[in-house]
């Protein structure tokens, strides 16, 4: 058995006005593996990611990497756990692209060498190394997811928690973007409602309806089973 | 989209561009406090001072136009404040105006100090611009952290240059959308949703800021941003430093020696 890296027991959540966003959920989460969370929109995915690394706290056990989510353990969470946001607009608030890869390192107190070795290594990673002087807004919606993964990359994390990934992206840069992922090796969890990105990065699925997990599995007998993608709105029902 | 980006000019290659950022804001610094302290009547410093702002000009190879189009900006500005300056009071009576039963009468101690405002203000802002323009908003914003500017000043400047435009597009986008519906109607009801527009503009970026400190958080920010910067003064920096020191120190004193 693979060594569990998150484990999720009974998560309830609610919103400060009282919308019930998360209703019992459990789940594990193996060193390695590539997680896909699928669900509708409004399913409750990003609020479940934003628990991965202690932004939202519900009433239950969330460990990671065998560690509670406490305000001690959150810097070494933080780094071990790289959330990149839907819009690489919020993900990149730095002046320049160096600063911005750079802004997590530095946050942990690396020396100025060490910083921008991370930052090139990152950068490298993701093919972005020439854009390191650029503004995030000279940056065309592609390049910027590519450096949305830079700047959470150069923390070196454990697991990588990516939110919507392939949204506003054309095919061409979908297909390059899903080659990225399928190159970087360390666990990934991905929520989407692009079940072809998760067909091609992903070796389970977990399927989330109104703050459940309805279905955990394999992504091939997941993405097989016609009737309960049809039941929670995954696919559209045929005629 | 299409943007007049802040620093366009920031990368051309010239002399200005080369230079070590916090010289030029040392620089500006010191030909402002020149400027603003130089005796109003010392017509031939401020033609001195406007001498050196054209050899600085030349070595940025800023063209005029783009430079005169950003002293547009701010000259409405400058010509509020000295709008009613020539009639202020003082002794000799250049001209007087008789507007019903009000007279308004235009001293010579007035324009004199209207004319003085317009130099010196135009001359701060020509260095200001020439200094700004010449270096990337990233490097300025350095310079400045690096002379001790407060960091709050420095990150909200910071965020500020970042998300201008992507507030610019939204503004856009709205207003595209706006115009698609327009047919007709009244003229006040364009205003509302000009209004309406302001205000969905404020929750969207009151929004998105808070996803922004969600995703600093997540990458460990602790309440400060810490950057590293390149900076190395070199002969040349030092070179221009001292010129423009002794020049700006050879106008400001001979124009007292004179005056």
């Amino acid at each position: 058995m693979d060594k569990i890296v998150i484990e999720i027991k009974n998560l309830h959540y609610s919103y400060p006005d009282g919308t019930k966003a998360l209703s019992g959920i459990d789940l594990e989460v193996f060193e390695g593996e590539s997680l896909g969370i699928i669900g509708s929109n409004g399913s409750g995915k990003s609020t479940l990611l934003l628990h991965l690394n202690g932004i939202l706290r519900g009433t239950s056990d969330v460990k990671i990497l065998g560690r509670d989510v406490t305000d001690k353990n959150l810097p070494l969470i933080r780094r071990s756990v790289g959330l990149i946001f839907q819009d690489p607009e919020n993900q990149l608030f730095m002046p320049t692209v160096f600063d911005d890869v750079g802004f997590g390192p530095m946050n942990m107190g690396l020396k100025k060498e060490k910083v921008e070795d991370a930052v090139n290594r990152a950068l490298e990673e993701v093919d972005m190394l020439p854009f390191l002087k650029r503004s995030p807004h000279h940056l065309s919606v592609g390049e910027k997811k590519r450096v949305a993964i830079a700047t959470v990359l150069s923390m070196e994390p454990e697991i990588l928690v990516l939110d919507e990934p392939s949204s506003n992206l054309d095919p061409k840069h979908r297909r390059e973007f899903i080659g990225l992922l399928q190159k970087l090796q360390l666990t990934k969890i991905i929520a989407t409602h692009d079940l072809d990105l998760v067909m091609e990065t992903c070796s389970r699925i977990a399927l989330l309806d109104e703050g459940r997990i309805v279905a955990v599995g394999k992504t091939a007998d997941i993405l097989q089973n016609r009737l309960l993608l049809e039941d929670y709105g995954m696919i559209a029902r045929s005629p | 989209m299409e943007h007049g980006f802040l620093d366009q000019y920031s990368n051309v290659g010239s002399f200005m561009n080369r230079l070590d950022p916090r010289i030029k804001v040392v620089s500006l610094l010191a030909f402002i406090v020149c400027v603003v302290s130089t005796d109003t009547a010392a017509f031939a410093a401020f033609a001195l001072y406007g001498f050196i702002l054209a050899v600085l000009t030349v070595l940025s190879r800023i063209p005029i136009g783009y430079i005169l189009k950003r002293m547009l900006v701010a000259a409405p500005f400058i010509l509020m404040t000295a709008l009613f300056i020539p009639f202020l009071q003082g002794k000799t009576v250049v001209h007087a105006f008789a507007l019903g039963p009000v007279t308004l009468t235009v001293t010579r101690e007035g324009l004199l100090i209207f004319w003085n405002v317009l130099a010196k203000a135009s001359l701060s802002l020509l260095c200001a611009i020439l200094m700004t323009a010449t270096t990337g908003f990233p490097e300025l914003l350095k310079a400045l952290e690096k002379l001790s500017c407060p960091q709050v000043v420095i990150m909200v400047l910071s965020f500020m240059y970042r998300y201008i435009f992507l507030v610019q597009d939204e503004f856009m986008k709205m207003q595209q959308a706006k115009e698609s519906r327009s047919v007709g109607g009244p003229q006040w009801l364009h205003v509302r949703a000009l209004a309406g527009m302001a205000g969905m503009l404020f929750i969207r970026s009151y929004e998105r800021a808070e996803s922004v400190y969600l995703a600093m958080c997540s990458r460990g920010f602790s309440g400060r941003i810490q950057t590293f910067h390149h900076f190395q003064v070199t002969m040349k920096d030092a070179a221009f430093l001292l010129t423009i020191f002794v020049s700006l120190i050879g106008v400001r004193f001979l124009s007292a020696i004179h005056g």
